[in-house]
């Protein structure tokens, strides 16, 4: 552990650090009795504009466990550089303290012991403080939400994302932009935006699917300190492909590289200070599309839930990632002089939620919107011995445990559950609420099916799953992790074209080599199909969890991944 | 008639090659159809503007325009479609501008190729992969 003197040398750099680029410069912090609100808001305010980013909150109003991903695997030029560096890795390359509150945030590394010692993190009444401290040292900041903000949790899928346009509208926030938004469909978006939400809806690549003509408000221009900033948002481009397309058939989407450099050119032209992009693309994406696109001061990434120390720079534009589920805000200051970005400072807040204060009257707003659901949302209907978590390019305990559930309730060979890099963690010893089972599977369109499918579709299906992921152009990238699979093992190699990746599927009942021209009942929810049918998702979790009473998982050996 | 073993299989394959014929007088392959469209020209230096997805939202209609300021005709080709050609534009000299747009279908994932043909006849090669998928997950 860090020891006294230490702690005092990392607070000296603490109040030096920001601003630059290169790694190894972000604020130090001590052990969790050291840590203090002051500390984690310490910011030596710069230039002339304040930018407030936040992401992919996924609805998660109450603070969370939340283990950072173990795989991320990055590939050609993106091998080995952020945020395709995870564990021990990460902590080296920002230079930050093994064991340290930095690194239990930032990393899985002793996620469960770490996770004792420095608690739960998020909660929009913590976040509510932070931004009102921001706020309190510079009025005029902007504070912009990157989007996947409506879904995502129980009281946000029964209230269809009202609960989190109250939040999001008593936060003050700036302007947004969106993705599982639009799994409301197409006519309560529209409601919300036109009748509730505060604040512009931002997507500039929001296209009329039959004229393919412009069909949102593309960017907001805002006035703050003397300084003019447009802010252009990015909805998340492949809205159709990898979410229902019928839920919102009246559109198209698409990153459009070409209408966002139209886009900037026009900010410009009407003289702007500066231009910020807010963005749901994924990281991958936006860097790629920052060395192309030209006049983007700074890019506020989204989509890929990457929580990143430091800013990224390409060229002239500076990334920053923000994080998901509420675990993270960024504070960005900018000297801005003469329509160009002179300087910046740079800080990723950790929202430590038992060292940061709740506002009050966010905590009031909080326990209202769920009242009416609090009997529903607290129902303990398990515990868990083992660890449940999610992220991570292959596989995850929650999803284990959600492929057994399916492949027993719904009598199933072979269960596929969606990549989605949302939902919290649970520690061992932790009961599972219906809330818990929502944080990781509430969506309109959660129905289970059971199909069969020949060997040759399985293998089809993960060869296209991972070509989404592992294709050398992240243009070609939708974001999200490999689908997870019970009851069948195979190899990936991560290095191969599409068709070539995916080898050795097993069933692992019989023990058999998958055969391409056998089928083979298949079970799984998040269907992009309409009219799938079958109980929904947290019901079935629901019925199993009550028949195995403590969850006890075995270590899932059944991925081979290779090419790294 | 009195068939033998060798006369029959001489009979079978002949019944594939007049099977096969229809499809490879049908669809010319690229190389054939860009050959016959540049008509010897020289390939020049310029570039122009091919605009697709890069993900299709939909395979069945996908929008691709072009914009080829100086060029004469433009050929669409579908590269990875069992009939490659699409559409061959052409503009005469009281054309404002030499660009189109419209939807094609593509049959799976594949290089959309635009050729333009330049008023001193020189050849322009611009292309794209479109990805046609069955969709995956979103984060």
């Amino acid at each position: 552990m860090i020891s006294r003197r230490e702690f005092l040398q990392a607070s000296v750099a603490a109040s030096a650090i920001v601003g630059l680029s290169g790694f190894g410069n972000w604020s130090k912090l001590a052990a969790q009795q050291a840590l203090t609100q002051d500390q984690l808001l310490q910011f030596e305010d710069f230039g002339n504009v304040t930018l407030i980013h936040i992401t992919d909150i996924h609805a998660h109003l109450k603070p969370i466990w939340f283990r950072e991903p173990e795989w991320n695997v990055g590939i050609g030029p993106a091998k080995g550089v952020p945020p395709h560096v995870v564990g021990k890795d990460f902590i080296k390359m920002f230079n930050l303290t093994p064991q340290s509150p930095e690194a239990y945030a930032l990393t899985f590394e002793d996620f469960v012991a770490l996770g004792k010692t420095y608690g739960r993190m998020g909660g929009m009444d913590r976040v509510a403080t932070v931004v009102k401290a921001i706020r309190a040292a510079r009025p005029d900041a902007l504070l912009l939400d990157g989007g996947d903000t409506w879904h995502g949790s129980m009281t946000s899928y029964l209230t269809k994302g009202q609960d989190m346009v109250n939040v999001m509208n008593a936060l003050g926030t700036d302007a947004m932009t969106s993705h599982w938004e639009w799994t409301f469909g197409t006519e309560r978006v529209k409601e919300l935006v036109e009748t509730q939400l505060k604040f512009p809806f931002l997507g500039a690549n929001i296209f009329d699917a039959e004229w393919d003509e412009p069909a949102f408000e593309p960017y907001k221009i805002f006035e703050k300190n003397g300084t003019r900033i447009a802010v252009i948002g990015q909805a998340f481009p492949y809205m159709p492909i990898a979410n229902p397309k019928w839920m919102f058939p009246e559109y198209s989407f698409g990153i459009r590289e070409e209408r966002m450099q139209a886009m900037v050119d026009e900010v410009r032209a009407t003289g702007v200070d500066l231009v910020v992009c807010l963005s749901h693309n994924g990281f991958d994406v936006d860097r790629k599309m920052a060395g192309r696109v030209k006049g983007i001061d700074v890019i506020l990434t989204g989509h890929t839930h990457d929580a990143i120390p430091e800013p990224v720079l390409v060229g002239e534009t500076i990334l920053i990632a923000s994080g998901s589920h509420g675990k993270f805000v960024s504070r960005v200051d900018l000297d801005v002089r003469d329509g160009k970005m002179m300087g910046f400072r740079h800080k990723l807040i950790p929202i430590f939620s038992d060292v940061i204060t709740p506002d009050a009257d966010m905590a009031a707003l909080i326990d209202a919107e769920r009242a009416p659901y609090k009997a529903d949302l607290e129902t303990v209907v398990g515990t868990t011995d083992s660890l449940l978590y999610r992220r991570g390019n292959f596989q995850g305990t929650w999803d284990d445990l959600i492929c057994q559930a399916v492949i027993s309730e719904r009598d199933t060979d072979i269960a596929m559950s969606p990549g989605v890099r949302w939902g919290a963690s649970l520690m061992p010893g932790d009961n599972i609420t219906r809330e818990d089972i929502h944080s990781v599977c509430s969506m309109t369109y959660g129905q289970v099916y059971r199909t069969e499918m020949t060997g040759e579709t399985i293998h089809t299906i993960l060869e296209d799953v991972a070509d989404n992921i592992f294709n050398a152009d992240p243009y070609y990238q939708q974001g999200g992790d490999m689908v997870r699979i019970g009851g069948m093992a195979f190899a990936c190699d991560v290095s191969k074209p599409i068709g070539q990746r995916i080898t050795n599927m097993v069933h692992l009942k019989s023990g058999e080599t998958l055969d391409a021209a056998k089928t083979y009942m298949v079970g799984g929810w998040g269907s992009v199909n309409e009219g799938t049918e079958g109980p929904m998702i947290w019901d079935v979790i629901e019925s199993h969890l009550k028949k195995i009473g403590t969850v006890k998982l075995e270590p899932n050996t059944s991925v081979t991944v290779t090419g790294l | 008639m009195n068939l033998s073993r060798r006369d029959a299989l001489w009979v079978g394959l002949g019944g594939l090659a007049a099977a096969a014929l229809p499809g490879s007088v049908m669809a010319a392959t690229n190389d054939e159809l860009i050959a016959a469209f540049a008509a010897g020209g020289a390939e020049g230096t310029g570039t122009f503007t091919l605009t697709a997805p890069e993900i299709a939202e939909n395979g069945n209609t996908v929008p691709v325009s072009f914009d080829a300021p100086g060029a004469v005709a433009v050929m669409l080709l579908a590269t990875g479609n069992p009939e490659p050609a699409v559409a061959t534009f052409t503009f005469g000299p009281a054309a404002g501008r030499q660009m189109a747009a419209t939807r094609i279908r593509l049959a799976k994932t594949q290089d959309v190729v635009a050729v333009a043909k330049m008023a001193d006849g020189s050849i322009l090669k611009a292309q794209t992969t479109v990805k046609v998928t069955i969709g995956g997950c979103g984060g």
